[in-house]
């Protein structure tokens, strides 16, 4: 049975709405992290599922762009909350509101 | 050659570079040869230039020079450009004769004043200012020499403005005189968009070819260029600033309040009196108003007790003289009573200070008297400039203003008869300043002494001047008039009779009342004995400025603090900061959106996207 692109972007879709419920639920920096990381994810999913359907590279190319992003974004946010750990002992993103207006 | 006139205001212009950048490290000693001598070569390179000029057959006499074309917008074209014909050859003359010997007498006058070169830089910038206003060729030039010796004017009457009064009087001559200056700009303005040009030959050819008689324009023309003389002039009703403007220096007085600017009215007026002459209904405005001030300003100066006052408000009835001369179509009679006036008044206002400086800066002649033995060669020259002034044959005053009442005689016999009361005043209170200064005792114990030479040498030039300069017009001698291509006035013998007699009864009149028993120590003044009420209406000056002050001031002053306080702060500052207000109001609300939670953000995020999503899907 051949997996059709509907398989795909279903697949995409609950894959993107775990990561959303993942960042709005859970409070500590490293798993809200790692559900960004899990919404990326399900964009390139559904990138590279497009992109075998019409038969186009386009997909694929934004798709490494977005690898290259999220690699950098990992590197800068993992050393961001490091950085924020050691200073205020927390990883709760709640606790961390000195921005506020 | 003639193109040399440059040269004329820039040796000046050059004494005020050097003394203002240079003045204070080059000390007292360089800045007294710079400042004069500047001003003393300029003299020569006129008179060279002038009489040169003489030599000319009478209609070559007219040299243009034009720098280059000032202010090119469209076809509005204006040159800096400097025109010397006899009229302004007489006046570059006076500017840099007259101004080069008060500039000698300043240098004794203002020895150690901390501000020496300062000083020197002003007065450079006050004679090239002046030479500018009156070698100009059109009329913004003459304009930015007008405005130029206001400023200068404004900064030597405040020049020692640790003097409260000083700085007052400074701003109040400013003030008055930007009144009379914005009715002169009006003026040049209508120039322009009457004759498309403000070129004074070009104006002059247009408007004797293009206007009629009493042509409406010519009288408003005229009428808003008498607003500007009044000004400067010192003419009623804007004369107030002159007397207030003796807080000057009184080389300054000489110089500015009496020799050269306050006659920049009339030479304007001479200057245009082409324009003047197809309105005879400004003629007759000018006149009166002269002849007006004249009387007023003459009998206020007879009950004025400060020396330099009396001067002051002398100045204001001679120019008065003038003006009126000038109202009456008699330029060159004008002119001529400018020149010996310069010369006599020059001399009084350097005698008087020469008195100030010899009893310590006082000023109030009830303290001085007697200073004839100490003081003799200020005594003697005083004595000629005041005959001169009270127009005592031969004396040069005589024939000036003679010749301003031949000309009001045969012309409206009421301005005859308020100038020749202002004449006999004139006499009164001159003869009654000099008895009252230099006979009798002394009336303080200050020891007076006469002035050093530098003060009085020049003071001498000048008694020579004012002695002789009336046979400058006197047919078979000179002929002034004809140098300016006037007709020149006949001497009308019985007019010059009454005038005499006239003013040997003022001066009888004075030695009567100050003369003959001289006042003594804390005595009233006769005068004031006899005259009461009048004395003290005639001392308080008819109450014009307090009325002044009443009516237009205080008025102003309300107007002002309304529009600063309740308009200015209440209404346009209440709008800006209502409008920051609500800015304000608004952020502080807005401000809440921002948490700092950063799932918050990340839920209004999502709901953004969805509901983009769904409208794009339901589009």
């Amino acid at each position: 049975m051949a997996v059709s692109v509907t398989n795909y972007t279903v697949l995409s879709a609950m894959l993107f709405t775990i990561g959303i419920i993942g960042v709005l639920t859970r409070r500590n920096a490293i798993i809200v992290f790692m559900s960004i990381e899990l919404m990326l994810n399900a964009g390139n999913l559904a990138f590279i599922a497009f992109s075998r359907a019409f038969g186009s590279v386009d997909g694929q190319i934004f798709v490494f762009f977005v690898l290259t992003v999220a690699a950098a974004e990992v590197a800068i946010g993992l050393a961001l909350i490091v950085t924020i750990f050691r200073s205020k002992n927390t990883a709760d993103i709640d606790d961390i509101s000195t921005m506020r207006g | 050659m003639f193109d040399l006139v440059v040269l004329v205001i820039l040796l000046p212009l050059l004494g005020v570079i050097v003394n203002a950048f240079f003045g204070r490290r080059l000390g007292e000693r360089w800045v007294s040869y710079i400042g004069p001598g500047a001003v003393g070569l300029s003299f020569l390179v006129a008179l060279i230039l002038v009489l040169s000029l003489a030599g000319l057959p009478v209609d070559q006499r007219h040299h243009e020079t034009i720098l280059w074309t000032w202010i090119p917008i469209g076809n509005f074209q204006v040159d800096l450009g400097f025109l010397l014909d006899p009229l302004s050859a007489v006046m570059i003359l006076i500017i840099t004769g007259v101004g080069f010997l008060i500039h000698i007498y300043s240098v004794g006058y203002m020895h150690g004043d901390p501000r020496f070169a300062r000083y020197f830089t002003y007065l450079n910038l006050f004679v090239a200012s002046m030479l500018t206003l009156v070698l100009g060729n059109n009329f913004l030039v003459l304009f930015m020499g007008w405005e130029l010796v206001g400023l200068c004017s404004y900064l030597l009457i405040g020049f020692w403005f640790e003097r409260v009064s000083a700085s007052d009087a400074a701003v109040k001559a400013f003030v008055v005189n930007r009144i009379g200056d914005f009715g002169f700009i009006l003026g040049v303005m209508l120039i322009w968009t009457t004759f498309g040009t403000l070129h004074f030959t070009e104006v002059f050819e247009a408007a004797e070819k293009s206007l009629q008689s009493g042509a409406p324009v010519a009288i408003a023309i005229t009428l808003l260029l008498l607003i500007g003389a009044t000004g400067k002039s010192a003419q009623i009703p804007l004369y107030v600033w002159l007397p207030d403007a003796m807080a000057g220096p009184t080389p300054v007085s000489a110089l500015i309040h009496a020799a050269t600017m306050v006659t920049a009215g009339v030479y304007m007026m001479a200057r245009s009196h082409v324009l003047f002459e197809l309105a005879p209904f400004t003629g007759q405005v000018v006149a009166w108003i002269g002849a007006a001030t004249a009387l007023l300003a003459a009998s206020i100066g007879v009950a004025q007790y400060d020396i330099k006052k009396v001067l002051a408000y002398s100045t204001v009835s001679q120019l008065g003289f003038m003006v009126a001369a000038a109202g009456m179509g008699a330029f060159g009679a004008a002119m001529f009573h400018l020149t010996t006036h310069a010369f006599f008044k020059g001399l009084l206002f350097l005698g008087a200070g020469s008195v100030i400086h010899g009893v310590h800066d006082e000023q109030d002649m009830r303290k001085m008297g007697g200073l004839r033995s100490s003081m003799p060669t200020t005594f003697w020259t005083f004595v000629v400039a005041a005959l001169a002034l009270a127009g005592i044959p031969p004396l040069s005053g005589f024939f000036s203003k003679d010749e301003i009442l031949a000309t009001a005689s045969s012309q409206n016999i009421g301005i005859y008869l308020l100038l020749t009361i202002a004449a006999f005043l004139t006499a009164f209170y001159i003869g009654r300043q000099v008895l009252m200064v230099f006979f009798g005792q002394a009336r303080s114990d200050v020891h007076a002494h006469e002035s050093p030479r530098v003060m009085t040498i020049p003071l001498i030039v000048l008694a020579v001047f004012a002695a002789i300069a009336g046979f400058f017009n006197l047919p078979g001698v000179g002929s002034f008039s004809g140098w300016l291509g006037e007709q020149a006035g006949e001497l009308n013998l019985a007019v010059a009779a009454i005038s005499t007699l006239l003013a040997l009864a003022g001066l009888g009149l004075a030695w009567l009342l100050y003369g003959r028993s001289p006042v003594q120590q804390d005595q009233r003044d006769p005068l004031a004995v006899r005259l009461g009420p009048v004395f003290t209406l005639l001392e308080r000056k008819w109450y014009v400025d307090e009325i002044v002050d009443l009516t237009i001031a205080r008025p102003f002053k309300a107007l002002c603090s309304f529009l600063a306080g309740e308009m200015d702060l209440g209404i346009v500052d209440g709008f800006v900061n209502g409008v920051a207000w609500l800015v304000s109001l608004f952020s502080r609300w807005l401000r809440t959106i921002q948490t700092g939670f950063v799932r918050s953000y990340a839920l209004a995020m999502l709901l953004g996207a969805v509901l983009l999503i769904v409208y794009v899907a339901t589009r």
